[in-house]
């Protein structure tokens, strides 16, 4: 069973099934003795089990500079029914190894960094013991992402899906007796579950009706049949790819479905760089390029993944810039980047996409590693409990000569996110920007909108977080946190400087990569564009500076300088566009509404009522049963008596 | 006596000459060493069962004088009984011990009983089966009065007895009736007469209606069920237990043998009163139960229920194209049943106190907390006598419905269906007091009764997840048809 019917171009892609099953190894053992082995060593076998999928995905790497084409490596014969076929198997090929180092190597930084992280967190809440369980949730969500990207098939595919929306519900709620009312992060993870299945529902939808067109759920074989099931039935592949749209903005925060990503921010911080800005969140944008054959297909689906990306970038990023919240804005910030993302592959610039995914992974686990920073640093200054809450950028300012790295790695971030040349974002950014250009003015438009929000509100919060005077008294004794978290820190920054160097213009590294799992179009390099969006960059950080920079806000409680030159629009952002609201008035109310009928009025009364009559009933007759038995043998010999006759007088009169 | 006879009956003589020579043996063995009876018992039983397994390969043959018949199902079924004779000793030993009746006649006389039963899945003719049904019952009737200064076990082993003499009348009545009618007592040769000879259709249907309500009594079906109650909750539970199981397997033996082999031609007859029987058993089982405070009473409901579902195989017994199936659900359900069966009487022997107490449900209380293991074994059987799935008693309904719908019997199978669901509630009732109530109960240190408690909940679990491969071996166990 194991492997022995695939003929494998490359001995080293045997060991593919590892990627998995190494972190699962980790959740095992830490299952089963993390306890005892305490926070060094349960934190040593997390580590150890990321590196190790790290070490194994780079191997793969290596296997596929020889042979681009990859291999399908065969774990497990799943079922067989009828003509349907479906084994466990991983598709090693150069855009799922693309996944597999990303997920393992930026996953093993935030390992790292999770190790003191969560050592403190543990103790800030008074719950040591949870120590064990947190990495017990983080490699399992290594594991099932590792499903999700090296699936051969679909439904392997959706398996790793709801795996990691599993590890997300889960780590988000993680403090989940914490939160507003004691509820605020049950509740929280509640909705990331809720939301996130209803697009799960979608991608669902999909598969059954991709089963029903194709027959297999195998990605070699849907792929190859979409052709000519659209020249038969083009309605099919349509309906297919519009649901799969549906599994993606759950997945990955966009229109309609973003709202569950700023609350996920309940979660640990390391949860919210690892799951919610640089892996899981991307595994829509990675389930459209890997569809990329269906959506050729259906052009117009691809168009609305194509606004949907572009509508969310803007929307969201709107939303960012009235945000006080550390973690808020950087979560808005990673749904309008997913919608680059969506936006990327919905055009067909797959590779772009893909590109600015890999560079958002390194800058956005940044920064949420580093904002994750700046909060451990107040609430371990915060010794008087002055302090209603570590992550509101207001009691902050001035932290940049006393988290010194941590600044420094910020701003990097910021930078890089904000596409600065020659920092990673930029290359990537520009990338989308021109297919765009190609694509529709349109696009391209909002999507420079876009960009210049994003570097808006990050100078704003380099501004708000880093400088200034310190507004409380946690922020004026701040200090830098130990190496285990600024390391990699500094790692990530790195990559973050020089992660363009993947896909230089002229070079294209990622793309020729890529081309061997992918129809890649070559990408171009239009000088006005880069110019263009850098003049952008220029113009929001000014602005930004003569709001946030030049007069820097002296108290905690005053009101921004925005709100005053915007008024009822600042109020909107600030409010998020009352998009819960509008959601919970459309759809939360009326349900629980019905709920509440049919619980206590349909329920209650009805089906009660109705149990609880059956079962006084069956009490009744059972007590009438029992009478007879009197304890007299002759009475006995009389029912035996009165039986036989009745059976008797059956045979006679019928 | 030629060889044939010999060869096929040489298991229940081994064993009846085992537990003679036992019961001389037994004199020479002091009180308080009878434990090595208790082991010369099971060696005799295991050497049986050697020689029935042995016995696995021969053809279905009968011998010359057509008395009796070796088959699958007859092996099958003998197989079920020493097991059962096993677990009978098992459940006895220390249970002996404790209420001070420790005397070697109870293992001699568990022997013949068995015997009684092996004979009666080979009998193959009328006054056979007779003997065989005396054979398996006298014995049993000493069982229940085995605890003798008690009058609750005086009391049972009287009105079994009464009442198991009457059921005998009835059974002798019929095969005079039979015989009367056909000429012939040899179950081969009342199939042959009712299609060749003219045959008095009063006199026979007659006959063939009081052998069955006979043997509808040993079953305990509704309305001749009246002595179970009584009679297993004053026997020693050991022999209850092995009663519940074992004397219900041997009555469904012979009953789906005399059916299925005589009398196919009379379905029309006969099948509208097999179903009434079921019915009634069904729901007069599993109503009464819900009311019992007493654990015994209940189990006796409980076995007088299963018997319902039992009769629900044998209703199709007439319909050729069903009767693999008829077969290979009712020896599967025996087989679950008994498993089921045994493990929790073993659950309730170890509960039972040296004066009779620790019968109470509310006995029961707190046994979740106090002796985790004793209380999911009976965690198990309760749910596979419920027929929740994960359990064999789930399989064992799922292929006696699936029966009864293929025979064209579908309200009946949903009158099981419903009453399966009664069922739930005083099964999980069992439940609802070992883990939601608090209490100390007090369990004997019996390690054999936790032995088979264990063993038994694990085969009931772990067999489910292989259901086929019990099907497949209840199902090749073919009873030969004439």
């Amino acid at each position: 069973m194991l492997l022995s019917e695939v003929s494998l171009h490359d001995p080293v892609f045997r060991l593919a099934p590892l990627v998995i099953f190494l972190p699962l190894a980790g959740v095992i053992l830490n299952l089963l003795i993390g306890r005892r082995l305490g926070e060094l060593g349960a934190g040593l076998i997390a580590c150890l089990a990321g590196a190790g999928a790290f070490a194994v995905s780079a191997a793969l790497a290596f296997g596929l500079k020889s042979s681009p084409e990859g291999a399908i490596v065969l774990i497990w014969r799943w079922f067989q029914v009828g003509n349907l076929d479906l084994n466990w198997s991983l598709k090693v090929d150069t855009l799922s190894v693309t996944m597999m180092l990303v997920v393992s190597g930026v996953g093993t930084l935030i390992h790292i960094y999770a190790t003191r992280y969560m050592h403190s967190d543990v103790r800030h809440h008074h719950e040591p013991g949870r120590y064990t369980r947190f990495f017990v949730f983080f490699n399992l969500f290594l594991a099932a992402m590792m499903v999700l990207v090296s699936a051969d098939n679909f439904l392997m595919l959706f398996v790793g899906w709801e795996g990691v929306g599993l590890c997300s519900y889960l780590l988000i709620g993680f403090w989940f007796e914490g939160g507003e009312g004691g509820l605020g992060n049950a509740r929280a993870a509640k909705k990331a579950f809720v939301v996130n299945r209803i697009g799960d529902f979608g991608l669902l939808i999909a598969i059954f009706i991709m089963l029903g067109a194709f027959g297999s759920l195998e990605f070699s074989r849907v792929f190859a049949a979409a052709p000519a099931v659209t020249a038969t039935a083009p309605g099919v592949v349509l309906a297919i790819t519009l649901f799969m749209l549906l599994g993606v903005t759950g997945k990955s925060a966009q229109l309609p479905l973003f709202v569950w990503l700023p609350d996920a921010m309940a979660g640990p911080t390391p949860v919210s760089a690892l799951i919610h800005a640089a892996t899981m969140v991307t595994a829509g944008v990675y389930l459209v390029a890997r569809s990329q054959p269906l959506f050729v297909q259906a052009p117009l689906a691809a168009d609305v993944v194509l606004w949907v990306g572009a509508i969310t970038a803007l929307f969201a990023g709107t939303i960012a810039v009235g945000q006080y919240d550390i973690k808020k804005v950087l979560a808005y910030s990673t749904i309008s980047q997913l919608g680059f993302m969506v936006a990327a592959v919905g055009m067909g610039a797959v590779v772009a996409g893909m590109f600015h995914l890999i560079t958002h992974a390194f800058f956005k686990a940044l920064l949420f590693l580093a904002a994750g920073s700046v909060i451990l640093a107040l609430e371990e200054a915060d010794h008087g409990h002055d302090l209603q809450d570590a992550q509101d950028m207001r009691v902050m300012g001035g932290l940049r000569s006393r988290l010194p790295v941590t600044f420094w790695t910020f701003l990097i971030g910021a930078l890089a996110l904000s596409g600065l040349v020659p920092l990673a974002g930029f290359f990537s950014k520009d990338e989308i920007l021109v297919a765009a250009q190609q694509k529709s003015p349109a696009v391209f438009i909002i999507l420079l909108a876009a960009a210049f929000l994003t570097a808006f509100y990050m100078a704003r919060q380099v501004f708000l977080v880093f400088f200034g005077r310190p507004r409380s008294g946690a922020a004026e004794h701040a200090r830098e946190n130990p190496p285990l978290i600024t390391v990699p820190l500094i790692a990530l920054a790195l990559l973050s400087i020089f992660g363009g160097v993947l896909n230089l213009p002229g070079v294209h590294t990622l793309e020729h990569w890529l081309e061997h799992s992918l129809n890649v179009t070559p990408a171009k390099f239009v000088l006005w564009i880069a110019l263009v969006s850098l003049a952008v960059l220029a113009a929001a950080v000014t602005l930004a500076w003569l709001l946030y920079g030049r007069k820097p806000r002296a108290t905690a409680r005053e009101a921004d300088p925005l709100a005053a030159r915007l008024g009822g629009l600042y109020r909107a952002l600030e409010a998020r566009w009352k998009v819960d609201e509008f959601y919970s008035w459309l759809v939360v109310r009326p349900f629980e509404r019905a709920a509440e009928f049919l619980s206590s009025i349909f329920d209650l009364k009805l089906i009660n009522g109705l149990g609880d009559g059956l079962g006084a009933l069956v009490q009744s007759l059972s007590t009438a049963a029992s009478r007879i038995q009197n304890g007299f043998v002759r009475s006995y010999t009389l029912v035996f008596l009165v039986g036989v006759t009745a059976i008797l007088a059956y045979l006679l009169l019928r | 006596m030629n060889s044939d006879l010999l060869t096929i009956l040489l298991p229940t003589l081994a064993l009846t000459g085992w537990a003679l020579l036992l019961l001389l043996v037994d004199l020479w063995i002091p009180r308080e060493h009878k434990g090595i009876t208790a082991v010369l018992a099971a060696a005799g039983l295991a050497a049986a069962l050697g020689l029935t397994l042995s016995q696995g390969r021969l053809p279905a043959m009968t011998d010359s004088t057509v008395m009796v018949i070796s088959d699958g199902y007859a092996l099958f079924l003998d197989v079920l009984f020493l097991a059962s004779g096993l677990a009978g000793v098992a459940l006895a030993h220390e249970y002996l011990k404790r209420a001070n009746i420790a005397n070697g006649e109870y293992y001699a006389l568990l022997l013949f009983s068995v015997a009684g039963m092996m004979l009666m899945a080979h009998a193959y003719n009328l006054i056979l089966i007779f003997l065989a049904l005396e054979l398996l019952s006298i014995p049993l009737y000493i069982l229940s009065g085995i605890n003798r200064p008690r009058l609750e076990s005086e009391e049972s082993a009287l009105k079994y007895f009464l009442l198991g003499a009457f059921s005998s009348g009835f059974v002798l009545y019929g095969t005079a009736l039979i015989y009367g009618a056909t000429a012939r007592t040899d179950l081969p040769g009342i199939f042959a007469a009712l299609q060749s000879a003219p045959v008095n259709p009063v006199i026979f249907i007659l006959g063939a209606v009081l052998l069955l309500v006979g043997l509808a009594y040993k079953v305990s079906a509704v309305p001749f069920h009246m002595w179970t109650p009584d009679v297993y909750e004053g026997a020693p539970t050991p022999v209850t237990g092995f009663m519940a199981v074992a004397v219900k397997a041997a009555g469904f033996a012979v009953l789906g043998r005399i059916l299925m082999a005589a009398f196919p031609t009379v379905g029309k007859d006969l099948t509208p009163i097999l179903w009434a029987l079921a019915a009634l058993t069904m729901l007069v089982g599993n109503l009464a139960a819900i009311t019992q405070k007493s654990i015994k009473r209940m189990l006796a409901y409980s076995s007088i229920a299963h018997a319902g579902y039992l009769l629900m195989a044998l209703v199709p017994f007439s319909n050729r194209l069903v009767n693999s199936d008829v077969q290979a659900s009712l020896l599967f359900y025996l087989v679950a049943y008994a498993l089921t069966g045994l493990g929790a009487w073993a659950v309730v022997t170890a509960l039972e106190k040296q004066n009779g107490d620790g019968l109470k449900l509310e006995d029961y209380a707190g046994l979740g907390k106090s002796h985790p293991w004793l209380a999911l074994a009976m965690t198990v059987f309760m749910l596979s006598f419920t027929g929740i799935p994960l359990t064999l008693g789930f399989w064992g309904k799922f292929y006696l419905f699936r029966t009864a719908i293929e025979g064209g019997f579908t309200l009946l199978a949903v009158i099981g269906v419903v009453t399966s669901l009664i069922s739930a509630y005083y099964y999980l009732r069992v439940l609802m007091y070992m883990y939601m109530r608090a209490g100390s109960p007090s369990v004997e240190r019996a390690p054999w009764l936790q032995v088979t408690a264990v063993a038994a909940a694990l085969a009931v679990v772990l067999i489910s997840f292989i259901p086929n491969v019990l099907l497949n071996l209840a199902g090749n166990s073919l009873l030969l048809l004439p």
